[in-house]
């Protein structure tokens, strides 16, 4: 019989006797973080094909959930702050190597020109809105005249921003259940496809929601494929990454994964929006709620077994 | 100039010297501890074996800590030792998830705290408070670029590991065995 | 400031303005108010001053780090002190946990009685030490001075015994004889003339072969033992470990005899056998400095290795093989005495076993076994001579235990118990450093003596077990508060150590020098207290030696040279031993004429019924007895006890691992608090072993109270030994049981 044990008495909060030192804060900001950027990009994706008419929600209501969700992501980033009246210290280096840089900055940029992109359609969500000044009316032509440019842009940030959030994790090589290079483009499609989902439940033309709900189809295919690829890649893994595995395969979190995350957040969702396409029809709502929460337990999930999964004793 | 510890596991008795005396120096508040010691005991009765390590930030040459510090409060000073600069970290634990020896820790004042080679006394010519109080004297510290040096003496001699090599850190703690 | 308005509105500014600092660190406003490494601890920046450390008994000799605020910043060891040589053990480390504890006794108490229900009230110094001195004068008066004893232990029993001599009572006593160390004095005084003492003269450091029986050195601390030990084990030593438990000297050693318990008596007779049969002894050494080699050699001769395996469970072989080492080593080899040595209630005679080992081996005064040790003999401050008492500890033993050497604290008990055919009552008693219900078992006749007892006086610096049964409990200040004797220990140097205050004594504690001399004066002894601060009895005994207290304060200890060139015998030179015939003896006249075997004999002791587990306790290196529980720093490193079970053992019980039980021995006791199960390989299926000192049963020790079990409280069968009145305490069993009291109601202490 093996034991290991700590001989000097270590106990320390939130270390011992597994980390668990990011609570709640960092998967709701991940959760929002991975929505506005699915939002954004798709606004700015079909803006730049040219169907911004055609796909009104998409491109002009949908995106003033972005910088809202930013916003509340980014306070309840600051809130998971330990030494909170420092965080400006964030924004006077760039680290190439931290990916928390790397999102520190792209929120930087990408939150207010979102707020610019919403900005720019206040004037068709709202009859009669005013900017009262000058240069605000000057502005808002320079920005409704450069829309592709500034579309560019986003689509860059956003892509960014979505991969980001998953490659954060991925870099901490100490958390097996993390290390894994499918987390970021996993982390992508679900904020894409998260995004898409709010953007179907904000539509109002069958049209845009038939082609919306298309593409979250595929995302969610996509998604299936991912996770399935992770599992197995756990599984063929070295000894760490097999235990991390395991978690999900028999661990507390089995359930919670397969149930909620899988099922409940993929598999029926993607089953209801088929059957949409067949005809049969139903509340929308159903297919995207489950898509939301599908997409915030999945990342509850995975930064509180990540924490749990570690190297050494 | 590259700084290192080895500690010779044979001698080593588990009296947890090094944690008290740390603690003392550094004051390092209760209920957390920038060292440890694990007991790792194999075999059974009577064929049973033990290990004792004395355990603590390794002091990466290639420090995931350091790497992924959004403000660079994380940084590796003269001679390789690891330090946090504390008016610099803003606390969001990035460094604390991506160190595989659960070396670091959230600090009661908001900073990432953790051992620091007791770089006040190394710049005076002085070895840190572990291995200064440690009554076994199983503790060597040094220069691993110095071949003078107690520490490269032993290494060049004696059988040794380092912990979780296959995490890539290049830790610069050996465990003599 | 021209108007009141004025004076009062800067005034406030100032105020605002400190709120204002006090808060702009955490403001981030990148001020330099952090340092990026701590910086409190650069060297030259804190006061040094010198003591020496009272958490154990090896008094380590160490410097006191002061900083500009008034404040022990910590504690390091003084290099020149070879008790230590600079580094102190984790609980010395730990000491400055003591001083600031806010559970310490704070004032003196005095018992009373309210509302029915006795209680302690809060008492002035004077108000305490009155009642004392008049209790003393009443209690001398009636019964003579003699009935007022002493139990001690530490710094603070000196001066106490100062006190009770001057006053005309030698009736004084420490527990660490008949509970701990006794068996193994009067074994190695009945053989070589000489005890073993304290600390032990042990080589370990030139050792060639090191064997441990009943020592379980690296778990526990004797700070300079432990640091030879590793040097030793730098060195390649051979380390011969037996023992029931792998503990951590027996994980370093080329031997671990896992022996079956209450059996150690057979294995140091079968290895005595082997010796003396294969001529493995040292031939010149026995030939010249001892006497009883033939009868030795007739009684050990049916006691063969095969004879031993049989009960010990060690291989026949394995026996030969580290007899054999043992005497390739020889004379540098070590059987080491051991420490606490009360076991079965035939320890003097185990002793003895391993006192003939070693003087087989001629290792008694040679390089790498024991060590001629020399104190540097520090003159007693010059006071009248002591009136002599009618009665004292010897008379005490009621003719029992003629081999003890020193005062057998049991006896003390016992003799406080109200008896008809008690000729030498003792009515009081003084307790100072020793938490006697956890440190003395047989709780039963603790219990009927305090009943009968007329005063009870507790010194102590925390409210431990003992100061719930005192009638006075007088707050004593820790040792880097106070002045106190120069140490002066014997080794293989005679040195000479201050103790100077570090700060000032904290609440209203006092050292207990200043205690006696208060209560000398109030019961007239004003003649045997001529000084006003202790200070004066350190300088002028520091004179005496040729020394200056300035001296002591720069540099802490003084090394001085021996008397003897050599701390080794010459084994040519002729050597007249402290024995009846001048020689170290195998066969000793001295148990034959006290009617005890002159040669030790195997006895087979009881063992466990089934379901029962023989009870071992031993020692943690982080903690002292049970007076380190409460020390928040320590409690950091181990804050309970945990009782060790082989796997198997908890597969049948279904203890899992972290889960707590309440333990219960053979006479129905239980514990009265549970503790924590440890599965581990490292202990024999018969035995369950778990660290003296948790369980304290006092509400006021806020981080011990209730943690761990007491082990003392399950030991209710005590064997006593015939030749010195040792308390055999390993010889209980336990059994594990759910249901146990619960921690809010009151306990069996």
């Amino acid at each position: 019989m093996n034991e290991e044990l700590f001989v000097s008495g270590r106990n320390i909060p939130n270390i011992d006797p597994f980390l668990n030192i990011w609570h709640w804060q960092i998967p709701i900001y991940l959760f929002l973080g991975g929505l506005a950027a699915g939002i954004l990009f798709f606004a700015a994706l079909f803006t730049i094909l040219g169907k911004a008419d055609k796909m009104e929600a998409t491109v002009k209501k949908a995106p003033i959930i972005a910088p809202i969700a930013l916003i509340l992501g980014l306070f309840a980033l600051f809130l998971d702050l330990k030494h909170e009246l420092f965080f400006w210290r964030l924004y006077t280096t760039f680290r190439i190597e931290s990916p928390m840089s790397w999102g520190a900055w792209v929120l930087m940029a990408i939150t207010p020109l979102s707020m610019v992109w919403v900005a720019s359609y206040a004037k068709e969500l709202k009859q009669g809105w005013d900017w009262k000044f000058d240069i605000l009316n000057k502005f808002e032509a320079y920005v409704i005249k450069n829309r592709i440019g500034l579309a560019w842009i986003i689509i860059v940030l956003s892509v960014i921003l979505g991969i980001y959030t998953g490659i954060l994790l991925s870099a901490f090589n100490a958390r097996p259940l993390w290390n894994t290079s499918i987390l970021g483009p996993l982390f992508l499609v679900s904020g894409m496809s998260t995004g898409a989902a709010t953007i179907l439940i904000m539509s109002k033309s069958a049209e845009e929601r038939r082609l919306i709900s298309g593409i979250d189809l595929l995302l969610i295919v996509i998604e299936l494929f991912f996770i399935t690829h992770m599992i197995m890649g756990f599984q063929a893994g070295s000894q760490t990454q097999i235990d991390a595995a395991q978690l999900f395969l028999g661990g507390p979190f089995t359930v919670p994964f397969w149930v909620f995350v899988v099922i409940l957040g993929l598999v029926f969702p993607a089953i209801l929006e088929i059957m949409e396409r067949l005809g049969v029809h139903m509340p929308v709502i159903i297919p995207v709620v489950l898509v939301l929460l599908g997409g915030l337990i999945f990342r509850f999930i995975m930064v509180e077994a990540g924490q749990i999964t570690r190297y050494l004793y | 100039m590259r700084y290192a510890m080895a500690i010779d596991t044979l001698k080593c008795v588990g009296c947890s010297d090094c944690v008290i005396a740390c603690q003392m120096e550094n004051n390092v508040p209760l209920g957390f501890c920038r060292d440890w010691v694990v007991e790792s005991v194999h075999g059974t009765y009577p064929e049973v074996g033990l290990e004792l390590r004395s355990e603590r930030c390794n002091h990466c040459e290639n420090a995931p800590c350091v790497r992924c510090c959004p403000t660079g409060a994380s940084h590796i000073v003269d001679g390789g030792i690891v330090l946090v600069t504390q008016n610099k970290c803003i606390g969001c634990g990035a460094c604390i998830q991506a160190c595989p020896y659960d070396a670091r820790y959230s600090h009661p004042e908001g900073y990432v705290d953790k051992c620091t080679f007791c770089n006040h006394r190394v710049t005076e010519g002085l070895d840190p408070a572990c291995v200064a109080v440690c009554p076994t004297k199983c503790m060597y510290f040094g220069d691993l670029d110095d071949a003078n040096s107690d520490i490269s003496k032993v290494l060049a001699v004696r059988k040794f590991k380092a912990l979780a090599p296959e995490a890539g850190t290049n830790p610069h703690i050996f465990y003599l065995v | 400031m021209k108007t009141r308005r004025e004076f009062i509105k800067i005034s406030a500014l100032g105020i605002g303005a400190a709120a204002i600092a006090s808060q702009s660190n955490r403001w981030g406003l990148g001020l330099p108010l952090y340092a990026d490494e701590n910086n409190s601890n650069k060297t030259g920046k804190n006061k040094l001053v010198p003591t020496y450390c009272e958490v154990c008994f090896w008094k380590c000799a160490a410097w006191a780090h002061v900083d500009n605020n008034g404040k022990i910043q910590k504690l390091t060891g003084n290099i020149a002190d070879p008790q230590c040589n600079g580094r102190l053990c984790p609980r010395g480390t730990g000491g400055v946990g003591m001083v600031y504890d806010d559970d310490r006794l704070k004032t003196p108490l005095i018992r009373v009685v309210e509302n029915g229900k006795q209680t302690y009230r809060k008492a002035s110094w004077d108000e305490a030490l009155d009642f004392i001195a008049e209790k003393m004068k009443e209690i001398a008066a009636a019964n003579g001075p003699e009935s007022i004893a002493l139990f001690n232990h530490g710094s603070a029993g000196g001066h106490f015994t100062h006190l009770l001599k001057a006053f005309g009572s030698s009736t004084i006593t420490a527990p660490s004889f008949a509970q701990c160390r006794g068996p193994r004095e009067t074994g190695f005084e009945t053989t070589f003339g000489a005890q073993v003492g304290s600390p032990e003269p042990t080589d370990i450091r030139d050792t060639k072969c090191l064997v441990l029986i009943g020592s379980h050195i690296g778990e526990n601390m004797h700070n300079a033992q432990v640091q030879e030990f590793s040097e030793a084990v730098d060195k390649g030593a051979t380390i011969i470990t037996v023992d029931p438990r792998l503990s951590i000297a027996a994980n370093k050693s080329k031997y671990w005899l896992p022996i079956k318990p209450a059996t150690d008596i057979a294995l140091l007779l079968s290895w005595i056998h082997v010796l003396v049969n294969d001529e493995l002894y040292n031939k010149e050494y026995v030939a010249k400095h001892t006497m009883g080699l033939d009868q030795l050699k007739e009684h050990v001769s049916t006691f063969t290795p095969e004879w031993a395996y049989g009960i010990t469970t060690i291989k026949p072989s394995v026996i030969r093989q580290t007899a054999r080492e043992m005497a390739d080593a020889a004379p540098s080899v070590l059987i080491h005495p051991g420490r606490h040595v009360t076991w079965y209630g035939d320890d003097a005679q185990r002793s003895r076993a391993i006192a003939i080992l070693n003087g087989l081996l001629g290792s008694w005064g040679a390089r790498g076994g024991f060590f001629m040790k020399e104190s540097a003999g520090v003159p007693d401050f010059p006071h009248p001579e002591y009136p002599k008492p009618k009665w004292s500890w010897h008379e005490v033993l009621n003719g029992k235990y003629p081999l003890a050497s020193m005062s057998v604290s049991n006896t003390f008990i016992d003799a406080s118990i109200k008896s008809e055919d008690n000729k030498y009552p003792i009515k009081a008693w003084f307790v100072a450093g020793t938490n006697l219900p956890v440190a003395i078992p047989l709780m039963s006749q603790m219990q009927k003596a305090l009943q009968d007892l007329e005063l009870v006086v507790v010194v102590d610096t925390m409210p431990t077990e003992v100061t719930g049964f005192a009638d006075v409990v007088l707050p004593e200040c820790t040792y880097l508060e106070r002045y106190d004797d120069l140490r002066d220990v014997p080794h293989r140097v005679p040195t000479i150590a201050l103790r100077e205050p570090v700060i000032e004594p904290m609440w209203e504690s006092k050292p207990a020098w200043w205690m006696v001399k208060q209560i000398g004066e109030r019961l007239g002894l004003h003649d045997y207290f001529k000084y006003d601060d202790f200070e004066e009895v350190i300088s002028w005994q520091l004179q005496q030696k040729g020394l200056t207290i300035e001296e002591l304060r720069s540099k802490g200890i003084v090394v001085l040279p021996r008397k003897s060139e050599s701390p080794y015998l010459d084994p040519k030179a002729d050597y007249k031993f402290k024995t009846p015939s001048g020689k170290i003896e195998f066969y000793s006249s001295s148990l034959a004429t006290a009617g005890f075997d002159p040669m030790p004999v195997y006895t087979k002791h009881p063992e466990p019924e089934e379901g029962f587990y023989r009870l071992i306790y031993g020692r943690a290196p982080m903690h002292t007895f049970s007076r380190t529980a409460n020390n928040p720093n320590l409690t950091d490193l181990m804050d309970e006890n945990s009782v060790w079970v082989h796997p198997k053992i908890a597969a049948l019980w279904g203890l899992e691992e972290g889960k707590y039980t309440y333990l219960r021995n053979q006479d129905g006791i239980t514990s009265n608090f549970p503790i924590k199960v440890r599965v581990t390989e490292r202990i024999r299926w018969d035995s369950v072993y778990m660290v003296h000192g948790f369980g304290h049963n006092q509400k006021e020790l806020s981080r011990a109270f209730g943690k761990g079990a007491n082990d003392t409280q399950l030991i209710t069968n005590v064997m006593i030994d015939p030749l010195m009145g040792g308390t055999g305490m390993r010889g209980n069993f336990v059994t594990f049981t759910s249901t146990g009291p619960t921690q809010d109601k009151e306990a069996a202490i």
